[in-house]
């Protein structure tokens, strides 16, 4: 299986992971300070932000779309609980 | 001689400053509010009108079974005709539940929400579907001709929706649930009611308390302004030297902690339960591993002889937390669980977490304490510590050794680390 490598800049942690584990997976268990609330969607709680490798993760739904505009987010802010991790990339929380 | 008032003898609305009015409901017969608060005397539902040479404002409204009071006090100062501007500082259903009716009442009127509370309207108001808002955030402002409505964007006092309202030609804020407190009291005013310093502390520690980042944010927005009286959504309105207030708001939102130990200092709190001294054993190892990292300052508390409340205050300002206990019967100990639910007050984003304890065979208790703390938000950056019945001098060892790398994770030393693969994460 395809594997990827994120890093969590707060803990400084790179992790390995198979293509298309979805951030919130690895961060939990982790221990990176990414937290989370409804883990579906739909609060924001999880908002991170991504550092490198925007382009590594996968598209924003619409729904991610519209939540990340209600809680303000930065151009470069995600949704850990919903972005896929498809290639490198580093992220910090929001 | 003082003025007397008394707005349980009448349902009209009270004008406190020049075209800004009281049209809010009495609730004396409260006792419970939001399940997690009592209240000795009932509360308040304060919502307000303001009337400027082009139109009138609605700030806020009342809880749904509080409409009759609210509108009888609305229809005695203005027509529902030349109501242009409806302002919802905070949709909690005390203060939006008369907003339907409000607006088949006033079908032209606008109404001026936060971003945040855009979804919230939604899912409180289902059947008016195409209800007509703006949204607003600091920096925006309405006009009434010669009255101005300026917002501050004050999200998380106490729900992510909330803001304040200032009217800057009567320098009156509009505060939302910022500043109120549940007391219900027929003069109104805070320098005519009783004694009602015991509300306001009380409805701060439940209601603020654990958004104190929230409320010093707030309060860089409020400090600046003119005030002349806060106008908060429930208890008194505060005409009698405001700013008392705001001061009050920001001794309480500043940690105690910081001001005792210095700023630099990072502080750890062990917590423990054990029968057979085992995990104090353990405890005790853990502290003395911690406290040889410069900068940190630990605390070792037994369970056994201390009361939640002032655990609950020593936790709020700690920034890392450990707690141990042994298994029994599969489970964690009560105590241990007692303090675990007992922080829905304070704010535990990202303290640093880490769990503890002996056991003889199965060993549940570790695990299950740190999944709890990972439900609070915590992080837990270094695995439980585990012994099985009596520690050995090794184990002991072991037990320093994990106080040492928790103290090293809270003062930022980096650890020694590879990339870890995804499958070897339990
Ligand atoms: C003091 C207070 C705090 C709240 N905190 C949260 C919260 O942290 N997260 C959340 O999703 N909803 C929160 N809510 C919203 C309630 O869950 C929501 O109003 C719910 O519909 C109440 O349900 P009930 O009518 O069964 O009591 C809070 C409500 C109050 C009054
Ligand atoms: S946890 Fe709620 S949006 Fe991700
Ligand atoms: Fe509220
Ligand atoms: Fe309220």
């Amino acid at each position: 299986m395809a594997k990827a490598k994120i890093t969590f800049e707060d803990i400084e942690q790179t992790v390995s992971v198979p293509a298309g584990t979805r951030v919130i997976e690895v961060s939990e268990r982790i221990g990176a300070g990414i937290i989370y609330g409804c883990r579906e969607g739909d609060c924001g709680t999880c908002m991170m932000h991504v550092l490198e490798g925007w382009n590594n993760l996968t598209e924003p739904s619409v729904l991610e779309e519209k939540v990340l505009k209600e809680n303000m987010a930065g151009r470069h802010d995600r949704l850990a609980c919903q972005a896929q991790i498809i290639g490198d990339c580093k992220v910090k929380p929001a | 001689m003082k003025t007397s008032v008394d707005v349980s003898a009448h349902r009209e609305g009270v004008e406190f400053a020049d075209g800004v009015y009281w049209v809010g409901a009495l609730d004396p017969n409260l006792r419970t509010f939001d399940i997690i608060l009592t209240t000795a005397n009932g509360t308040t539902y304060n919502s307000y009108l303001v009337r400027g040479s082009d139109g009138v404002a609605v700030i806020d409204t009342v809880k749904e079974n509080f409409s009759d009071e609210f509108f009888a006090r609305l229809e005695s100062v203005a027509d529902y005709s030349e109501i242009k501007v409806i302002v919802l500082n905070h949709l909690e259903p005390d203060h939006s539940g008369a907003l339907p009716e409000l607006m088949r009442r006033a079908p032209q009127a606008h109404l001026y929400i936060s971003q945040r509370a855009t979804s919230m309207l939604k899912a409180l108001l289902h059947g008016e579907a195409d209800l007509q808002y703006t949204t607003v955030k600091t920096g925006d402002s309405v006009s009434l001709g010669d009255r101005t409505l300026a917002f501050l964007h004050t999200p998380f006092l106490h729900w992510p929706d909330t803001q304040c309202t200032y009217v800057e030609e009567e320098g009156v804020l509009f505060s939302g649930d910022v500043f109120g407190c549940h007391y219900c009291d027929k003069r109104l005013y805070n320098d005519l009611v009783g004694d009602f310093r015991f509300s306001f502390d009380y409805y701060y520690a439940h209601i603020m308390r654990p958004f104190k980042k929230h409320v010093m944010d707030a309060l860089k927005l409020i400090e600046p302004l003119h005030l002349k009286q806060i106008a908060p959504t429930h208890g008194p309105i505060l005409r009698d030297r405001p700013r008392r207030y705001v001061t009050h708001y920001r001794e309480l939102s500043t940690s105690a902690l910081a001001r005792s130990i210095g700023e630099q200092d990072r502080s750890m709190i062990i917590f423990y339960m054990s029968s057979y001294g085992n995990t104090a054993r353990m405890a005790e190892a853990i502290s003395e591993g911690a406290s040889s990292i410069e900068g940190v300052r630990v605390s070792l508390y037994d369970l056994q002889g201390g009361e939640t409340d002032p655990f609950v205050d020593l936790i709020e300002e700690a920034d890392a937390l450990l707690f141990g206990s042994p298994t029994i019967n599969g489970d964690a100990v009560k105590p241990v669980w007692d303090l675990l639910s007992s922080l829905a007050v304070v704010n535990l984003k990202g303290k640093l977490g880490a769990a503890f304890g002996s056991y003889g065979w199965s060993g549940e208790a570790v695990r299950m304490i740190e999944d709890r703390m990972r439900g609070l938000k915590m992080n837990i950056p270094v695995q439980g510590q585990r012994v099985k019945l009596i520690p050995t001098d090794e184990e002991l060892q072991d037990c320093q050794d994990f106080g040492r790398q928790i103290a090293e994770v809270l003062v930022g030393k980096p650890q020694e680390k590879g990339v870890i693969d995804f499958a070897d994460l339990a």
